[in-house]
């Protein structure tokens, strides 16, 4: 494979024909924000956090998808870029109501990390709090829309790697859902192979598995007086 | 057929046509048939009818005549002299025309428009010149228009190396609103590799206020099926797919019969005019989404996928449908092509401004006295078009602003009416040339509103792929909504430019990148009239309603509601 060098951030660096510019700044420790970025599967370029502004170029670029080639000048982390990805994750926040606090996935979600790392302390934009359903009639995961954050990894996963290309999305714009077969419960889904990829792949607390959430974390007290009752039963000589 | 024959049936058809004493040409284009063009063009069967039906007596519904709020429209046309427009015809009307016409006597001037009218003189029709002439459905009166003549000698004549040059030296650029210069991408086309090539002519029209590709396919479907073979030829493709939007029924079924008459003669399909070269083209119907006008999303949609747009490169010209290179034009880049080789290459690219050649169509709409379907040549100023051919304002009302390019557009104040409408100047007014629709604006118009309008469009027609056109669009449409409704802050001006700017630099299509447009440019001209509505409360062209309160007014009408109940001590 031909070595190619290019400029990032004012460094030569040297990298291998057919790499993308992520995968090149990856490689030297460069850290550019993904999302709906996920080494293995196809690449969308839908969240647009790995933009970086390339010399030449009439508007940013996603790293994620462009090839680096020879003599390319690249900027991964100017001021502009810093705060367009700062917007663009205060917009994913406001778009649906993720609240950290009651959370499957709170301290292990990529969606609180990125904020996290960006330093966001604050949305500027208005909270959309869309009311939307939740699908738990899977028997053991079950999908949360309100924590969607449509970077499609479960849709790609379930087409490319396991091939039951269970997941699909609805409607558009802001409307978009993603949607199990035609647009079924989960639990109904023919296709599903219940392998639980989209769950172990879902940035977010939107696909989970069962089991883990506040609501479910009641403890089951009645048995203690169960026991006792037999005991007693049985020291009185009768058949428990 | 060959080529022998097709001159020659040009020729009987327009022998015939001249020997009749008498044409007459009803508009049948939906303007018209809404007005009632079909209650004439009825009575005037019926009068025919009962004259027998003489030979020399023609009766043609055309497509689209141009001046759609004059309609119904009739056109007489008789040897060798002056043709004459009637408008608001009605069915007495066009019988005592044609009774007038059969006795010799004046016809009624009752309606009739000037012989020197600028709607007409002032336009230069190249792609329209068969609309509003011929039957759309008669490949006969295409033929007699010198219809598929272009394409006889594109297969006879030239090589397809020697037809993507004429395109180039043209200088056309596409019609779709992009602008890339056409004859490059042909280029680019025929030397891609694969085992097939393919082209689909985007019909997939979606902007608010803009119908030119809708009337070019209803009135002279011929004309791009010419186009598409002519570039099926240059490029090397065998198949290629009109892709109609949804909402078009009336465009669907007459390209449909369009196809199936010129298979019949041997137009289309395999050996096309008795050469080599064969060629397929089908109809593919949209579902109703705005974002399959993006050629990537198109494509999906062909495909039978989602329509949703990916990421640029492969360019389609490189990697199109089912990973083919594929071409993809307007259909009215398309109904350029045949004017083209009509005229010749040089003669084409006589006409135009700069680097914009040829001639536009525009949807002429909003407050202006003549709406309809105008062609003129680029680089007409705007006052022109404005004020000779649409005839100024509707009641003498003063010009505000020329938006163009419709959701993807901008707004151009009347400051710059002298500005020669090309892509390049209109492009650095901060619009775009888009598909072609002009909405004129007088002062009753808000721009802030007008802006919200757009905002709304967008944000219903984002496909929701990438996130600055999914959410951005809609937060920016709640922030202009503020604006209206009187409780926006100077901070959420602020932040309205700052979200512009950065949807417009993120955003995956072309659409998303397009959506701020019309934000930006009435922020560009009108930041008065955002400024009124946000520091005082006040809308100039008295369009919005200021009936919420912003924030800090608010809490400071809550503090002196406290305190009064405090002083004078009375309860709630």
């Amino acid at each position: 494979m031909p070595a190619i060098t290019l400029t990032i951030n004012n460094d030569l660096i040297s990298a291998r024909q057919g790499q993308t510019l992520l995968e090149v700044a990856r490689e030297h420790g460069i850290e550019i924000p993904t999302l709906c970025h996920l080494d293995g599967l196809e690449a969308m370029g839908g969240c647009r956090l790995c933009l970086v502004e390339l010399q030449g170029a009439p508007r940013p670029v996603p790293s994620c998808v462009t090839k680096a080639a020879e003599g390319m000048v690249v900027t991964t982390h100017s001021d502009k870029l810093v705060e367009y990805r700062k917007m663009l994750v205060e917009l994913l926040l406001a778009e649906r109501t993720h609240t950290c606090s009651i959370c499957v996935q709170n301290n292990n979600c990529e969606l609180q990390t990125l904020a996290a790392k960006l330093g966001i302390d604050h949305v500027r934009f208005d909270y959309l709090h869309q009311q939307l359903p939740m699908d738990a009639s899977r028997e053991r995961f079950a999908l949360d829309h309100n924590r969607c954050v449509l970077c499609l990894r479960c849709v790609r996963v379930c087409d490319a790697v396991e091939g039951a290309h269970t997941w699909d999305v609805r409607g558009r714009g802001s409307t978009s859902r993603i949607v199990a077969d035609l647009d079924r419960p989960w639990g109904t889904s023919t296709s599903c192979t219940d392998c639980g990829k989209c769950v172990q792949l879902c940035p977010t607390g939107a696909l989970f598995k069962k089991g883990a959430t506040v609501g479910e974390m009641k403890k089951e007290r009645s048995f203690l007086n169960r026991i006792l009752e037999r005991r007693r039963l049985a020291a009185q000589g009768g058949t428990p | 057929m060959n080529r022998v024959e097709l001159a020659e049936l040009a020729e009987t058809v327009t022998a015939q046509q001249q020997s009749c004493r008498l044409r007459l040409l009803v508009c049948c284009g939906t303007p018209c048939v809404a007005a009632g063009a079909e209650a004439v063009v009825a009575a005037l069967r019926e009068k025919l009818a009962a004259l027998g039906n003489p030979a020399d007596l023609e009766l043609v519904g055309t497509g689209c005549q141009g001046p759609c709020s004059r309609g119904p429209l009739l056109t007489v046309l008789r040897p060798g002299q002056p043709e004459q427009v009637w408008q608001k015809t009605t069915p007495e009307l066009a019988v005592s025309i044609l009774e007038a016409e059969l006795q010799q006597a004046p016809v009624p001037d009752e309606n009739l428009l000037p012989a020197d009218w600028p709607f007409f003189t002032r336009q230069t029709r190249l792609v329209l010149a068969n609309s509003g002439r011929i039957d759309p459905e008669n490949l006969e009166q295409y033929i007699a228009c010198g219809g598929y003549e272009s394409l006889a000698q594109v297969l006879h004549d030239m090589t397809p190396d020697q037809a993507c040059d004429s395109v180039v030296q043209s200088g056309l650029r596409g019609r779709g609103g992009g602008g890339y210069p056409t004859g490059l991408k042909w280029q680019l086309v025929r030397k891609g590799s694969g085992s097939r090539k393919f082209i689909v002519a985007n019909g997939d029209e979606g902007d608010p206020g803009a119908y030119m590709d809708r009337s070019l396919m209803e009135s002279d479907p011929h004309r791009i099926l010419e186009g598409i073979a002519i570039a099926g030829y240059a490029i090397g493709a065998e198949q290629g797919y009109i892709y109609v939007r949804g909402e078009y029924p009336v465009a669907a079924q007459r390209l449909r019969k369009a196809i199936k008459d010129a298979e019949r003669a041997g137009l289309l399909g395999s050996r096309v005019l008795d050469s080599s070269f064969s060629f397929r083209i089908d109809i593919r119907i949209g579902a109703g989404a705005f974002v399959c006008g993006e050629e990537t999303a198109l494509l999906a949609s062909i495909m039978g996928r989602r329509g949703q747009p990916r990421i640029r490169p492969p360019y389609p010209a490189e990697a199109g449908l089912w990973g083919c290179p594929t071409l993809i034009n307007n259909v009215e880049t398309f109904g350029n092509i045949p004017s083209i080789f009509s005229i010749g290459p040089q003669a084409f690219n006589a006409i135009g401004n700069g680097k914009s050649r040829g001639t536009k169509v525009f949807a002429l709409c909003g407050e202006v006295v003549n709406n309809g379907l105008i062609e003129v040549p680029m680089g007409i100023p705007l006052r022109e078009i404005v004020f000779e051919i649409g005839g100024g304002l509707a009641n003498g009302a003063a010009f505000k602003a020329a938006q163009t390019g419709g959701p993807s557009g901008g707004c151009i104040p009347a400051e710059k009416l002298d500005t020669p409408v090309d892509y390049e100047n209109l492009q650095a007014l901060g619009s775009i040339m888009g598909s072609g629709g002009l909405i004129v604006m007088g002062e009753q118009s808000c721009m802030v509103d007008v802006a919200r309008f757009f905002m709304e469009f967008c944000l219903d027609e984002s496909c929701g792929k990438c996130v600055p056109c999914r959410t951005g669009t809609v937060e920016i449409y709640r922030l202009l909504s503020r604006i209206c409704n009187g409780s926006a802050s100077q901070r959420d001006l602020q932040t309205l430019e700052q979200l512009c700017q950065m949807v417009k630099d993120t955003s995956l299509c072309g659409l998303g990148a397009a959506a701020p447009n019309p934000v930006l440019s009435t922020l560009r001209w009108f930041r008065a009239e955002y400024e009124a509505h946000v520091s005082q409360r006040r809308c100039p062209a008295g369009v919005c309603t200021m009936d919420q309160l912003p924030l800090h007014l608010l809490g400071e009408q809550l503090l002196q509601r406290i305190a009064a109940l405090r002083c004078d001590g009375e309860g709630y």
